[in-house]
């Protein structure tokens, strides 16, 4: 027998369907023309630029067929780096190299793949393969994260990021996506990827949920999220507040990594977040966006915001719950 | 954004009254059944005269149906601009005659009338006339007293006589006298039937008319041999010998005698298209009554011509299909490997019938998934690849269908209804999907577009849709209504109440 919960019980707790997404904030807070901004990665990369946000350094862009057969000579002092598709979604078809051997490339899980691999991934990627819409792409390729060290242990054979949903300028909800062995160091949740809840106010962690299931452990790494609390947890809030007002979307969420040496950055923007927070948060995200959408019509200014949604969305420390 | 949901709201609900509205109207004032049951089979029949002319004057006649067999004629219509036109009686039936002074380009006659058939009935009485030995060489004529004696010695009587002739001259190898016959003189084995039939002294002539097949176009004028075996009119199909009058066979015209007649043109040819529609007995009736002034046609489909008619009748079931893409996305939430893919696969059901269409698509897609595998070591650039994918598929369903043709499975030809293009494109998602999620996501997209294809199909086929979409088409304008709304529902998926079935026990 399926169990099923009422959409009573769903409505009560605030969960947001995806229709509702759909139709009430992506439709009405994300006007179209401001997309594109969001969904080409270099464009993305370069309004970043100009305000001053810190972004993952570009190598090149590869967007003519000819180009793949010199691209592996113009990696030649490159060890580490990612190919990603300009105007990908949902993580598809990012390729991180993070050494080399010989000619041949290691890929995160360890797994070795040659120049034609590297060449053929490539040329999927302007043919649209993993393109909204299969539209003609571009690849580009850009420096691998060298990820703060104080978050090792929680993502495995993956660089662990932070996705921040902003509603009108205030963050209202955050999570630490890791990657695990099931998830093929992706840090997709439906892959298996652990979604780590995060105070709004401190960045500590509330509860890690992995295929829907409350988890207390890295299932590969063994590491306790119960302690986890983010370094340079007011930067994250800022960063992803800043976005906002870059992109013109209402609804909108930020994909932040901490890198070692340059602290926050900006990894990517995605103006259709998915659901899955509400479960790593175990909380819905409507009454928290009703709250937000007062904090907007209110508060006078960035650094306002940001301190009422703080105040407004803080979690209780015992909270942290045990393993279901 | 308020007004938007209202307006939304007002609009869908305006589309809903007025199709539920023109619905109510047929239904109460024109009397259309709402529901497929106890109705008649209707046919609508429209035949076509086409033919070049040449110089001189033009008049083509075209020998109209006599209601025979139980059959009962609603209503006729004859196009004929430009033309002029007289129906005239005579002693074998009515003649419809077209006459003009002058033509330039090829033309196309059409003659239009609606029949069913009110009772399983016989042919009435027919006269019976000598009938006249055949012309014929010494050498044919040897054979044809060789192969009438034979036939003399194995039947009881004319009719046995008629079925072993049919039989005889069907068969791969007839005998030498029989082989003779058709190969010397006449090619038509009708003709050969008619002229032994003559030599035997039985009284013989052809009736021709059409089967009745549903949404069939260019059907061509069919013949039964009638004779009489001494004391009444007997038919036989001059194909398969099978005697009496078939139940799916239109007479239109019975005994010797041209159907069409052209004079002052060439190349001319009859075709026919047919289609039938269910109408209850009550409105047949009324038809009937008031053949001249019936405001039916203006309301409906059936206004169109029967070729059209026939498209709109498969047209019309794309809404209720997209609906039930509409539902299961929104309302359930199943995830399908592109929006409407699961349509074109259940048009595809449509008309292979659904387990060997799942069977087909099923085998289909493993074997295309195993060659895409191969593919994808070839290195290849994507557009290359997917053609290469389309090639092969179309390789896999001619494989599939030779290979059924001669296992005898006539059913799994219908595998060329398959969209190749989107057959090819979905093993190509699906083959990335595998790489890129895995397995188990390739299953629930599959499955899931597998599932509303056929939840799609089911619905296509139930005999009630097919009614209501072709004599009710308003009713779409109100299904556009429902999905209007649907596009504003912003409730909960059935999906997500499984998905976050652990939250409620939070609180």
């Amino acid at each position: 027998m399926i169990r099923l919960v009422s959409p009573a019980a769903l409505r009560r707790l605030g969960i947001l369907g995806m229709n509702r997404r759909n139709i009430t904030f992506i439709g009405e807070n994300n006007p179209r023309r401001n997309y594109q901004l969001v969904d080409n990665k270099l464009q993305t990369k370069k309004a970043a630029l100009e305000r001053g946000i810190v972004v993952p350094e570009l190598y090149g862009v590869i967007d003519h067929q000819f180009q793949i057969d010199r691209m592996v000579e113009g990696l030649l002092d490159k060890t580490a780096f990612v190919i990603k598709p300009v105007q990908g979604s949902g993580g598809k078809g990012i390729l991180v190299i993070v050494d080399r051997d010989g000619d041949n490339f290691i890929k995160a899980s360890g797994a070795v793949v040659d120049a034609g691999a590297l060449r053929r991934h490539t040329s999927n990627i302007l043919a649209g393969l993993h393109s909204l819409g299969g539209r003609n792409d571009c690849a580009m390729i850009e420096a691998l994260i060298d990820f703060n060290p104080a978050l090792a242990t929680y993502s495995y054979e993956g660089v662990p990021d932070i996705r921040v949903i902003v509603y009108r300028g205030v963050p209202v909800m955050a999570m630490m996506r890791c990657a695990t062995h099931a998830s093929d160091g992706k840090a997709n949740l439906h892959q298996g990827a652990v979604g780590v809840g995060l105070d709004i106010a401190t960045g500590r962690s509330i509860a890690a949920v992995q295929h829907g299931h409350l988890v207390t452990h890295h299932p590969d790494t063994g590491a306790s999220f119960a302690s986890l609390r983010l370094p340079d947890w007011d930067a994250i809030l800022d960063l992803a507040a800043g976005c906002a007002d870059m992109t013109g979307l209402g609804y909108l969420g930020a994909d932040i990594v901490l890198d070692r040496h340059r602290g926050p950055m900006l990894l990517e923007l995605n103006a259709r977040p998915g659901l899955a927070i509400q479960v790593a948060n175990q909380e819905g995200l409507i009454h928290r966006m009703t709250q937000a959408a007062e904090i907007a019509a209110t508060a006078a200014d960035h650094a306002g915001r940001i301190a009422r949604a703080r105040e407004l969305f803080r979690v209780p420390e015992t909270a942290f719950p045990p393993e279901a | 954004m308020i007004a938007s949901r209202t307006q939304i709201g007002i609009v869908a609900g305006i589309l809903i009254l007025f199709g539920l509205g023109l619905t109510a109207y047929k239904v109460i004032r024109l009397d259309l059944p709402l529901w497929p049951g106890e109705s008649r089979e209707v046919w609508t029949i429209e035949s076509k005269v086409n033919f070049k002319p040449s110089d001189g004057p033009v008049e083509v006649e075209l020998q109209l149906p006599r209601p025979l067999g139980g059959w009962v004629l609603l209503e006729e219509h004859f196009a004929s601009s430009g033309f002029g036109f007289t129906v005239v009686d005579e002693t074998e039936g009515k003649l419809a005659r077209w006459t003009r002074q002058t033509l330039e380009t090829p033309t196309t006659l059409y003659y239009k009338m609606q029949a069913y058939r009110a009772r399983l009935d016989t042919l009435p009485g027919f006269p019976i006339s000598e009938p006249d030995s055949p012309l014929l060489e010494a050498d044919q004529r040897a054979a044809m007293e060789r192969l009438v004696a034979d036939l003399r010695e194995r039947s009881t009587g004319p009719a046995t006589f008629v079925t072993l002739l049919i039989q005889e001259l069907s068969r791969s190898q007839p005998t030498q006298d029989a082989e003779f016959l058709l190969g010397t003189y006449r090619t038509a084995k009708l003709g050969v039937m008619l002229d032994v039939l003559a030599f035997a002294g039985i009284p013989a002539h052809t009736v021709r008319g059409i089967r009745l097949q549903d949404g069939r176009r260019r059907q061509v004028l069919s013949s039964l041999l009638e004779i009489h075996d001494g004391s009444s009119w007997q038919l036989f199909d001059p194909v398969t010998a099978a005697a009496g009058l078939p139940d799916d066979f239109f007479v239109w015209q019975r005994g010797p005698g041209a159907v069409l007649r052209v004079v002052g043109g060439r190349d001319s040819s009859l075709e026919f298209a047919l289609i039938s529609n269910n109408l209850s007995a009550k409105t047949v009736v009324s038809m009937e009554q008031r053949r001249d002034d019936f405001a039916l046609l203006d309301f409906s489909i059936y206004a169109l011509p029967v070729e059209q008619q026939g498209i709109f009748k498969g047209i019309l079931l794309l809404p209720v299909a997209a609906f039930v893409v509409v539902l299961m996305r929104i309302v359930v939430g199943i995830s399908t490997s592109g929006t409407f893919m699961p349509i074109l696969i259940a048009l595809a059901f449509l008309q292979t019938t659904l387990w060997v269409g799942v069977a087909i698509f099923l085998s289909l897609v493993s074997a295309g998934l195993w060659i895409r595998s191969w593919l994808s070591h070839l290195n290849l650039l994507l557009v290359a690849r997917v053609s290469a994918v389309v090639i092969v598929v179309i390789l896999l369903m001619a494989i599939l269908a030779l290979a059924s043709y001669k296992l005898g499975l006539d059913q799994a030809l219908t595998v060329t209804f398959f969209p190749t293009v989107i057959l090819a494109w979905t093993i190509e998602r699906m083959s990335i999907l595998w790489e890129e999620e895995g397995g188990h996501e390739v299953l629930v997209q599959g499955g899931g577009s597998l599932l509303v294809a056929v939840l799609a199909y089911m619905v296509m086929s139930t005999r009630v849709v097919a009614h209501l979409t072709f004599n009710f088409p308003e009713l779409l304008i109100s299904l556009l209504g429902v999905i209007l709304l649907l596009g504003k529902y912003t409730g909960y998926r059935l999906s997500e109440l499984y998905r976050f079935r652990d939250m409620a026990k939070l609180k």
